[in-house]
């Protein structure tokens, strides 16, 4: 398999082989081949209907691809070890549209995401509230680490959901329209930190989003799903105008606005 | 206090708070998973199970124990594979257990006395054998939140998250219905069959509306259950009121309590 050429130092942390994934008699995948290397920072884009949140619930190992294989550190997804499954951080889309309505502290919230570590009968022990602790002060989240949740805004909820991953160490963050539910204010700010998480702490960021915008400057490689794999490669080589006219299926006119 | 001289008391009171302590304790995480009316629906197959036991001579509570579990397990899987909506699911079987208790209890003719007690609770007719198995069976209940607490949390809080992470989340979602269709039972004879949901249910949204930790508001919802048992077995004796109806009286009073002293 092909890695692009900006990223051919990290080995692969997620390969996709040939994924095929079908309603029945109605396809949504086709033939989707792609690597992500260690550390890669990946925005996938596609029009409404475009299999996107599927290829992500393939990954993820929610649902069985119909063929193909995915490889999720070395491993095939449907055998990930639990060691390994808590290293993937995931968000979905409801939290950050603040459709979330538990009645938890932060802190609650973020020390569970040590619980998959733990045995059947493990208990929480003082390790775990550190690295929370640890989560926490990163995701600067500390202040109202007491709060609940419920209290939160969408932008919050999401720092708090990514403290529960960074609290087991996550290797990969996955993150279904992170911004949807975050006011245009609080979106530079977010992607600050996710850039953070990425260069600083190299975790492999992977996320889903419409806004071409979005993806074009936050992201180093981009990844264009229609069904099938229209484009994959550094955003701004891969995003122009022809690739978007195969994605959407009409002329865009594509400005790239220098910051 | 002279009530508890008599044996029939000491025993109510014995089943009563652990009823107690656990109809909160797993009626939480029902709560929170959008989930409440499932203790409805366990409590109508319960009714269904009382009648089997009738008719064959067995402990109805021992038959009310293992038909719900059954039944609780059948709902979960449908639920699961998403062969029919969550909801409707347990229409299915609320009807279709009240259906079955229907028909059972008048081939059992002359068991309606009974009935009523069954339906609304009553004190006096816990048996020792019921407190026996009441206890023991709410010890395991009560060890197994406790032993999986953090677990039943996670799952509850999101299960697609738990299972990216590589959580067993069938077996733990098995294990709250399980949990809840022992607790159901176990009520049938103090707080009775219509009238169990509720104490499931009511004192946990009224410990939510304190807006504490999710640790905190299970405590809280545990201690106004007690006090709701407490007072409902009381006032019970002292006026000749049925049990259930009493104590879920006083749960509705505490969340009315909650919610008056928490507006916004």
């Amino acid at each position: 398999m092909i890695l692009p050429n900006h990223m051919k130092e990290g080995r692969p942390i997620i390969e996709c082989e040939e994924v095929e994934f079908s309603y029945g008699a109605t396809p949504v995948l086709e033939n989707v081949s792609f690597v992500v290397p260690e550390g890669d920072y990946v925005g996938i884009l596609g029009p409404n209907g475009s299999g996107k949140t599927t290829l992500l619930k393939i990954i993820l190992g929610l649902i069985k691809p119909t063929s193909g294989q995915v490889r999720v550190m070395g491993t095939p997804v449907d055998v990930l070890p639990s060691s390994l499954r808590s290293q993937i951080g995931f968000v979905p889309q409801r939290i950050s549209e603040g459709r979330l309505e538990f009645p938890a502290t932060v802190e609650e919230i973020v020390v569970s995401g040590r619980i998959p570590l733990r045995k059947v009968l493990g208990r929480l022990n003082d390790t775990d509230r550190t690295k929370a602790h640890d989560a926490m002060k990163v995701a600067n989240i500390l202040s109202f680490k007491n709060r609940l949740i419920t209290q939160l805004s969408g932008g919050q909820v999401q720092r708090v959901m990514i403290a529960r991953a960074l609290c087991t160490d996550a290797k990969i963050l996955v993150l279904d329209e992170p911004t949807v539910g975050v006011d245009v204010g609080s979106q530079e700010q977010f992607y600050e930190f996710i850039k953070e998480l990425n260069e600083e702490m190299g975790i492999t960021i992977l996320f889903v989003s419409h806004d071409i915008d979005v993806i074009t400057h936050e992201s180093k490689t981009v990844l264009c799903l229609n069904r099938t794999l229209v484009c994959h490669g550094p955003s701004r080589e891969v995003l122009n105008s022809e690739a978007l006219q195969k994605l959407y299926g009409k002329k865009l006119k594509f400005i790239l606005h220098g910051h | 206090m002279e009530i508890f001289q008599f044996e029939f008391m000491q025993r109510a009171f014995v089943s009563g708070m652990v009823i107690a302590v656990i109809a909160p304790g797993i009626g939480m995480f029902l709560v929170v998973r959008r989930y409440s009316l499932m203790a409805d629906t366990l409590a109508h197959v319960s009714l269904a199970g009382v009648a089997i036991g009738m008719l064959t001579n067995a402990n109805p509570l021992v038959a009310a124990v293992i038909s719900t579990v059954i039944a609780a397990l059948g709902i979960e899987r449908l639920r699961s594979t998403k062969t029919i909506f969550g909801e409707s699911v347990l229409a299915l079987f609320l009807s279709g257990s009240l259906a079955i208790s229907a028909v059972l209890l008048s081939l059992a003719r002359g068991l309606n006395a009974n009935l009523l007690s069954v339906l609304f609770g009553s004190i006096v007719t816990v048996s020792h054998q019921d407190v026996i198995l009441t206890v023991a069976l709410g010890i395991v209940v009560i060890l197994t939140i406790f032993i999986f607490y953090h677990q039943l949390f996670t799952v509850s809080f999101d299960e697609e998250v738990a299972r990216v992470n590589g959580m067993n989340v069938a077996f733990y979602n098995s294990l709250i219905v399980v949990l809840a269709a022992i607790t159901v039972s176990l009520a049938i004879r103090v707080v009775g069959v219509l009238l169990i949901g509720a104490l499931m249910v009511i004192p946990s949204i009224a410990a939510l509306q304190w807006q504490l930790s999710f640790r905190k508001s299970l405590l809280l919802a545990m201690l106004f259950s007690v006090i709701s048992v407490f007072v409902g077995l009381i006032s019970s004796y002292y006026f000749d009121l049925a049990s259930g109806g009493t104590i879920v009286l006083v749960t509705i009073a505490l969340f009315l309590f909650s919610l008056f002293l928490n507006r916004r």
